[in-house]
């Protein structure tokens, strides 16, 4: 049977999740192998360097670069305090001196003859790494962090802004193709995730930020809105650093888009539980989507999604169309005919004839996303 | 005597696309015989590149009858019924090689750094000089922040002082750059400055870095050698970037020769190309994240990447750079505003999507213009002969001249421009990319237009450049003839006066003299595009332009020259440069309705 790579979105029901908490530097791990974690659990902790500070002490002496050893009244790896003398001439007969002190408290961590300069390190910054979900850990990764391992719901987004979030999930669209209005979010969703259906206006954004909502997934937004939420024209899909109090995933695209229904109902299944989303997205090298990890009660630990790989589109497979026209339709593939077909655009390519509501039509495979439910 | 190559099994993994060619040995030379293409799997649920180079294959194997894989292997060589001879691939998936640069004075040992980075297919995300205005604790932040693939460190003449290029070492070591992909090895850093600083710079980076030296990219101001630095940047990207990413591994096993950087690929084919043509060339790439511009001007070769002016990736960041507005003046009709931007943000989270309507064409095809219009501005700038040369100036002086060095970019010299990259090669009629190549790059006196049909330049120039003594010569002359007989395809020629002109006025007569000795005449007025078709065949050309007006020989002056026609043929825009639109829409609309119809761009129907 003819079949054809696509990428799709995760929906899945049941998995297990597993996750790299790694810190950026290597480090300590302070958990062991099994342990059980909250999300808020510490599993690994380090410290990054400080800034430095460069001083041009032989420029500042007048000296020559390789004289700036004499004059040096510390050494390296020697702790300085802010206002300490650094270095200081001989002056003539004891008097007219000149001097270079330390700009902060730190460290002198080198000394250059060549350029005359020092190197003064200021105390290291403190870095710690959380669980983010809730589970066990499942291995550690030496110095450097832990893979964690959870049973969960996971869904993914297409697009999302804002780091990582955790909260309750809190149904308020009732259908997915409901726009959730800004009348609809009131102070008691403090701390929560909102499920919303097909749109989400900037106000109504806004007032979930004013209300610190920990997140919102719903289907679409306008893209014209993210400069008036992120100051700036949006040109690379790259986010998750926006110091924002409300993460945002978008499950379908740029506009006002029914929320998949596999998504929706997933997400209306966990109601009330506790989920971690991360709105981080990266479209380019390693791909990042935004992501909804809702930890479901362990006991039966059967993985329904690894066991499977993904095969791509086949004939029976249920697909999404992602741009128009047709944009966000959901259909059912009747058959993958081989030759090339030309489009209204006179572009010749591969297509996939699709069922879309009773209707048997042509659509570039390129334009075609698989729904990937179990 | 090792046995002629037989078969050819090149690919390009593309950001978006991967892109597999055929090359087979017929009668008396290398023809393209198939090719196949499917999106690149670096993305989940895949994240392995081999599984898009197996899928293209496979569509190469569907169309040619020939079986080259067993399993997800490829057959390596040819049996005579089933394989090939050998496999070679390019790459610019994973983000290609993103390299940060260091030089001592921004426009010359930088700018020298930043050439040869470029020249060997990689991205420069920034370019440290100890004269870019930045404090040292900020170019730290900088560094860490940015987590380069590898960095090349240049600055100071040899034998000149050393204190500069040290300051920038010292810098480097105080940020202890952590590479981009892999936690657990240290990061390529390829220093190329003044000799007599080698040892310290040894000292300073050998221990937290993994530090390759090289000759001196600058040895005298008068002098740039690139070489040394641009193959140490290739063998860096095999050994460290390619191994990193997803799939690599076992890709790079399939290989018979080392994967390049795609842009690497392109640029040496371009440059081979005008070298043994001995002309002026422009070549342009547009992909999904960059658009990559390639010249050759007075003998020189240079390479931009615009890293984030691209038609999938970036195009939202096309948008934000050149404005709505500037998208729309090239769409004739008129659209919600909102409802496009919304359309093209789902074309960057979605971007392997092409386009099913007309409408979508034409609008990606007005982005397309923008795109390669501000990627040729970059280029523009940065193509420029050696900046701080003068002798008798002092390096203080050459310090505040940083625009002294003169655009190579001369329009009017330009003999063929040369379009590549899906928008381009991919459009569904040869007069839209001839329209949008003019109207980006807005060519003057008279030019050759061609694209790249299927992009092949990059398998072809991967092909070139196989080093293995036996297969040397084949693949050498493979790509050579590829290149001649269906790498090419040659659109036609652009004729266009240039100078001051009112509206609709005459600007030149051209008298076209054909091979079977007809002659035809015809006027070229301001405003005006008009198209003739004509193949790939010689034309004797007189034109004579009125007074102010330039086509090659000065204002006013005479030009006899030979041009060739092509799949859209000659091509005689008279709308001066830059083109510029009406700001009235119904005006605007009209001329590009218009424009549109004189070279058949669109099909007929409601909308043209």
């Amino acid at each position: 049977m003819a079949h054809s790579y696509t990428p799709g979105l995760k929906v899945l029901k049941k998995t297990i999740f597993k996750k790299e908490r790694i810190l950026p530097l290597k480090g300590d791990v302070l958990v062991k192998s099994g342990d059980q974690l909250t999300p808020d659990t510490i599993v690994a902790s380090t410290n990054l360097p400080g800034n430095v500070q460069m001083l041009k002490v032989s420029n500042i002496l007048n000296i020559d670069p390789k004289d700036v050893v004499e004059a040096l009244k510390v050494k390296e790896r020697q702790e300085v305090k802010k206002g300490d003398i650094i270095a200081e001439t001989s002056g003539i007969f004891g008097m007219f001196k000149s001097s270079v002190e330390s700009p902060v408290d730190g460290t002198i961590e080198s000394i250059s003859q060549s350029t005359g300069r020092v190197v003064v390190r200021e105390a290291p910054i403190p870095v710690e790494v959380d669980a983010y979900v809730s589970g066990v850990v499942d291995e550690i990764v030496e110095n450097e962090g832990i893979v964690l391992k959870s049973n969960a719901a996971f869904i993914q987004g297409i697009f999302g802004i804002a780091g990582e979030k955790r909260g309750d999930l809190l149904l308020v669209s009732s259908g997915p193709g409901e726009e959730l209005t800004a009348d609809q979010i009131t102070a008691d969703m403090k701390g929560k995730i909102l499920i919303g259906g097909s749109f989400l206006s900037l106000d109504a954004y806004k007032k979930a930020l004013s209300v610190q909502v920990a997140g919102i997934v719903v289907g679409g937004f306008n893209y014209y809105d993210l400069k008036a939420v992120l100051g700036y024209n949006l040109g690379v899909a790259i986010t998750g650093t926006e110091k924002l109090n409300t993460a945002l995933i978008v499950t379908e695209g740029y506009g006002s888009i029914p929320m998949s229904e596999a998504t929706f109902s997933l997400l209306k299944e966990n109601d009330g539980k506790a989920a971690s989303i991360n709105g981080a997205t990266q479209i380019r090298a390693g791909v990042i989507r935004p992501e909804i990890v809702i930890p479901i009660d362990a006991g039966n630990t059967d993985d329904d999604s690894s066991s499977k790989m993904p095969e791509g589109i086949q004939e029976g497979s249920t697909v999404r169309v992602i741009r128009s026209p047709n944009f966000g339709k959901i259909g059912k593939v009747i058959s993958l005919p081989a030759e090339l077909n030309k489009m209204e655009s006179e572009t010749m390519v591969r297509v996939a004839e699709i069922n879309i509501d009773g209707k048997n039509i042509l659509i570039p495979r390129a334009n075609l996303e698989m729904v990937e439910t179990e | 005597m090792s046995k002629k190559i037989k078969s050819i099994l090149a690919t390009d993994c593309g950001s978006t696309t991967t892109k597999a060619v055929l090359i087979e040995w017929k009668e008396d030379r290398y023809r393209l015989t198939f090719r196949g293409e499917a999106p690149t799997t670096v993305e989940a649920p895949f994240e392995d590149v081999t599984k898009g180079v197996l899928n293209a294959v496979m569509e190469v194997e569907e169309l040619s009858g020939r079986t080259i894989l067993d399993g997800d292997k490829i057959i390596t060589p040819d049996d005579g019924s089933k394989g090939v001879d050998i496999y070679v691939s390019t790459s610019s998936a994973g983000g290609g090689l993103q390299m940060m640069v260091a030089g001592v004075v921004k426009s010359m040992s930088g700018e020298s750094a930043e050439r040869a980075a470029l020249g060997a297919g990689s991205i420069v995300m920034d370019v440290l000089a100890s004269n870019d205005g930045r404090l040292p604790h900020e170019k730290i932040t900088r560094i860490r922040q940015l987590r380069p693939d590898m960095i090349l460190l240049s600055g100071g003449t040899d034998g000149g002082t050393t204190t500069h290029v040290m300051e920038l070492a010292e810098i480097l070591a105080a940020a202890n750059p952590r590479p981009r992909l892999g936690q657990n090895y240290k990061l390529p850093v390829i220093y190329a400055g003044n000799k007599k600083a080698q040892d310290s710079i040894r000292e300073t980076l050998g221990e937290i870095s993994d530090l390759d030296i090289v000759d001196n990219i600058r040895p005298v101001l008068e002098q740039e050698n690139l070489e040394p630095s641009r193959d140490k940047i290739h063998d860096l990207f095999m050994e460290h970037v390619m191994a990193q990413a997803p799939g690599y591994k076992k890709l790079m096993s399939w290989t018979d020769a080392p994967i390049m950087p795609t842009p690497g690929a392109v640029g040496s084919l371009i440059e081979m190309i005008a070298k043994k043509e001995n002309i002026s060339v422009v070549g342009v790439d547009i992909g999904g994240a960059t658009t990559d511009i390639f010249s050759v001007f007075e003998g020189k070769f240079n390479r931009t990447v615009s890293a984030n002016l691209g038609m999938s990736y970036s195009i939202c960041n096309v948008l934000a750079e050149s404005g709505l507005d500037n998208v729309l003046r090239w769409v004739p009709f008129d659209i919600d505003r909102s409802e496009l931007t919304n359309r093209i943000g789902n074309k960057m989270i979605r971007p392997t999507t092409v386009p099913q309507s007309l409408e979508e064409l034409v609008i990606e095809q007005a982005i397309a213009r923008e795109a390669l219009r501000l990627s040729f501005i970059q280029h523009k700038e940065f193509a420029t002969s050696l900046k701080g040369v003068q002798s008798e100036r002092t390096i203080s002086d050459a310090f505040e001249q940083s625009s002294s060095g003169q655009s190579l970019v001369n329009m009017m010299d330009l003999d063929l421009l040369v379009g590549s990259g899906g928008v381009l090669s991919h459009a569904p009629r040869r007069q839209q990319s001839a329209r949008m190549l003019i109207d980006a790059f807005m060519p003057e006196g008279i030019t050759q237009l061609a694209v790249d049909s299927i992009f092949m330049m990059p398998q072809l120039g991967v092909l070139a450049n196989i080093d293995k003594d036996e297969l040397k010569e084949d693949a050498s002359q493979a790509a050579l003839e590829v290149f001649d007989n269906d790498c090419l395809i040659r659109l036609g020629t652009c004729l266009t006066p240039v100078g001051n002109a009112k509206p609709n006025s005459k600007m030149a007569d051209v008298t076209l003299t054909f091979g079977d000795g007809s002659v035809k005449e015809i006027e070229i007025n301001e405003g005006s595009l008009e198209m003739m078709e004509h193949p790939y065949e010689e034309v004797k050309v007189n034109i004579k332009p009125v007074r102010g007006i330039d086509v090659g020989a000065g204002k006013g002056e005479e030009l006899e020259s030979v041009i060739y026609g092509g799949v859209v043929g000659l091509i005689f825009d008279g709308r001066n440069r830059p083109i510029t639109l009406s700001k009235e829409s119904d005006q605007r609309i009209d001329s590009l309705l218009n424009w549109s119809k004189a070279v058949d761009e669109y099909p007929k129907g409601e909308m043209f």
